[in-house]
């Protein structure tokens, strides 16, 4: 007589992320989060219900098939499973790794309701990962051409995204980046203990290998402006893609002392120069005993985390609201943390003071406490009068804020801007320009990758009616 | 990559090449940079053009070579190539006929200057130019800068050649009336040029060359002081006007990354540079 097997119960626990540990991790920029095994990847991949009305869909801005590649995924099916994805995503190795996908398809997940939502993140890395190692990335099929011409300004996650969605449809798409290499934010602002700067540059010879031409260190609006594009370059139809590239400052006393990064500059110098390898890279950075970082967003545990294992003896977070308001992901105030840096919460500076060679050696400070809700939903810091103190510091990283860049704004006629400098657009991306679209930061002001992606996918779809509409 | 075209010495340690650049030398204007980038380790280095060919589709730089990626920069051969360069960016000089322009250039500054003086000149602006350095040596362009010029003058620190100093600038202020006033240089000469000046209310522009990154707005490491307001050199300029700049502060945050240069610098001589002087 056959026993029958008793169900297997699912687990209502989530594999964890196997990490470096955090005393190691510290002291160099290898990435910090390692990746599923094969086993862990099955294991993870079993808790997902292959509900019949997955919800975990609906969370996600590029419309991932998610249980379409899980299922694959199970059945032993690597490269359809990889494939799946990229149907949708072209950047699903980034994704997996830099999505809060805690805030969308995983906050959807069903098994979220009984334990931990299936880790949808790291299943995408690692079949993302999987396929790039094993090469079968490249074969991508070449669809017929169709004679139009495209420029997407910015090879960021909007245009990237935006460029593979046109090349796949047959569009010839011409890429003009401004810095030596692609990527945008990926490569400029997201550190390599996050993000290996090898995998997005993977990720982009996909998008060229899509058929998608790069062209490195063009700076639109000044090399070639946008209606240059369109009259005389012969593009039929032009994205604008070019993110919040630009540093906010706080316009206090002492600003501009020596020893003050803005988290741009410090993050361009560490991630796009990689400066943390200085003097074999050229670009140097400096970096002091006393380091800190104004903000509390992801850049800010970008910048802290950067600082720390560059050799800083302290690095400390000075956040004028409190832990609760922060807008960093949990998962990364909890890496900082471990790692050993410090905060200081309802902590606002107020100046900043310089040696007599003019490199800052104090900040002070007023202490902050929350009085009621402002119009962000969160509550107001206001300063506590009598309350101020001076720290002790060597190095400043202001990570308050970015905006968008103004170049393309200033150079386009009838290109319409909001007060904030970004540039008007519809759900679509269509501006107040005929053939000109825009995604991404430059629409919404500093947001996600994700976001960028979903507003590029929108974007090529629309584009790409406006194509085959026009004669 | 970008091809050299050209390599010229100028003067000891100062070169000018002429690079395979045609869509940068269709859109080059006089005022503007480029950022180049040698390999795929290098800085992104600014450099004011100093001319272009759209013919040839060439555009034109000189560099001093004071710090590692200049000297090795200075070691490539007529026929090797940069990795990228990045251009133009900054804001293009103000050219129209002012009238009588007083043209002052030191350095290295001379180069992009001639090219600069070149379009004023066909602007209809009458030139008096001085040109100097810290020694006569040192001393370039002085015949190109001379044939555009109705009034021509040479300084240098020492005095091994023309006028000693800037100070003979004063006479020369008092004497004629200028309607604008153009200085190129390192920021000691344009800070002093900017001072003599300021009494007589001619409108003095300077550009400046405070540390860049990215050039393009990004960073903001170029933030300088002008007229009490936070500017970008990048974005905002590089040109600026002289009477409003804060120079000090700008001498200091040139400063900041000294230690690293001369770190950087001395590796580059210890491991023996590209090894092309000798023999």
């Amino acid at each position: 007589m056959a026993e029958s097997k008793p169900k297997p119960k699912i687990k209502k626990e989530a594999e964890s992320m196997p990490k470096q540990k955090p005393e190691v991790r510290r002291k160099n920029f290898d990435e910090v989060a390692l990746g599923y095994s094969e086993e862990q990847a099955k294991a993870e991949a079993s808790r997902c219900l292959q509900c019949p009305k997955p919800q975990c869909r609906t969370g996600c801005p590029v419309e991932i098939d998610i249980p379409g590649f899980v299922k694959l995924f199970k059945e032993g099916k690597y490269e359809e499973a990889a494939r799946k994805i990229k149907e949708k995503n072209s950047l699903p190795a980034v994704c997996g790794r830099v999505c809060p996908q805690e805030e969308q398809c995983q906050k959807f997940c069903i098994m979220g309701k009984v334990g931990e939502p299936v880790s949808i993140g790291r299943l995408e890395r690692y079949l993302a990962d999987w396929e790039r190692e094993k090469g079968t990335a490249k074969d991508v099929e070449k669809p017929s051409p169709t004679g139009k011409k495209v420029a997407v300004v910015g090879a960021g996650p909007a245009g990237l995204t935006v460029a593979a969605d046109l090349a796949k449809l047959g569009h010839k798409v011409v890429i003009f980046e401004a810095l030596h290499l692609p990527g945008g934010v990926l490569v400029y602002g997201i550190p390599e203990f996050r993000l290996p700067k090898k995998i997005v540059m993977a990720e982009a010879d996909y998008v060229q290998n899509l058929g998608a031409e790069l062209k490195l260190g063009y700076l639109v609006g000044r090399i070639y402006t946008i209606p240059e594009l369109l009259k005389d370059r012969g593009f039929d139809a032009v994205f604008i893609g070019t993110g919040a590239g630009l540093p906010a400052f706080m316009k206090l006393p002492g600003e501009n002392l020596s020893g003050i990064y803005s988290a741009n500059e410090f993050l361009i110098r560490v991630n796009l120069m990689k400066a943390y390898a200085f003097p074999f890279y050229d670009t140097p950075i400096s970096i002091g005993k006393h380091v800190v970082v104004i903000g509390g967003g992801n850049v800010a545990m970008d910048s802290a985390r950067s600082a720390l294992r560059l050799g800083a003896e302290e690095v400390c977070i000075v956040y004028r609201r409190s832990r609760e308001e922060m807008p960093a992901r949990k998962e990364e105030i909890e890496n900082a943390e471990e790692e050993g840096i410090l905060c200081k919460f309802l902590a606002n500076p107020l100046r900043f003071i310089g040696d007599e060679k003019g490199w800052v050696k104090a900040m002070e400070c007023v202490c902050m406490e929350l009085g009621p809700p402002d119009e962000s939903g969160r509550r107001r810091p206001v300063p506590i009068s009598g309350s101020e103190f001076t720290m002790d510091v060597d190095t400043v990283i202001l990570a308050v804020g970015r905006t968008s860049n103004p170049i393309i704004q200033s150079t386009t006629e009838g290109l319409a801007v909001t007060k904030w400098g970004t540039i008007v657009a519809d759900e679509n991306g269509k501006t107040s320009i005929e053939g000109v679209y825009a995604g991404g930061d430059i629409v919404t002001g500093e947001a996600t990758v994700i976001s960028a992606m979903g507003a590029g996918k929108k974007s090529a779809r629309a584009i790409h009616e406006y194509l085959m509409r026009r004669k | 990559m970008y091809e050299i075209v050209s390599k010229r010495e100028l003067a000891s340690k100062i070169k000018l090449f002429e690079v395979h650049a045609p869509e940068m030398a269709e859109k080059v204007k006089p005022g503007q940079f480029i950022i180049i980038i040698i390999d795929e380790k290098g800085e992104r280095v600014p450099l004011t053009v100093a001319g272009r060919d759209a013919s040839k589709g060439t555009i034109k730089f000189a560099f001093n070579e004071v710090g590692k990626t200049t000297k090795q920069l200075g070691c490539l051969k007529e026929g090797e190539r940069i990795g990228n360069i990045t251009g133009p960016l900054g804001n293009p000089s103000e050219i129209r006929n002012f009238g009588r322009v007083l043209c002052v250039a030191g350095g290295v500054m001379i180069a992009p200057m001639f090219f600069e003086a070149q379009a004023l000149r066909e602007a209809g602006n009458a030139l008096t130019t001085v040109v100097g350095a810290r020694i006569k040596d040192l001393l370039l362009f002085e015949k190109e800068m001379e044939s555009l010029s109705d009034r021509f003058y040479v300084t240098t620190d020492d005095g091994s050649k023309g006028c000693k100093g800037l100070d003979f600038l004063k006479e020369i202020l008092e004497k004629e009336k200028f309607d604008r006033c153009v200085a190129w240089g390192p920021v000691v000469m344009m800070k002093t040029v900017s001072d003599m000046t300021r009494p007589f209310a001619v409108r003095t522009i300077v550009t400046l060359t405070p540390i860049m990154v990215d050039g393009m707005g990004m960073c903001g490491v170029c933030r300088v002081t002008v007229g009490g307001k936070m500017k970008f050199g990048c974005v905002d300029g590089p040109e600026f006007d002289g009477h409003g700049v804060d120079f000090d502060e700008l001498v200091n945050r040139q400063r900041m990354f000294l230690p690293e240069e001369r770190l950087s610098s001395l590796l580059w001589e210890t491991r023996g540079g590209c090894a092309c002087g000798r023999k």
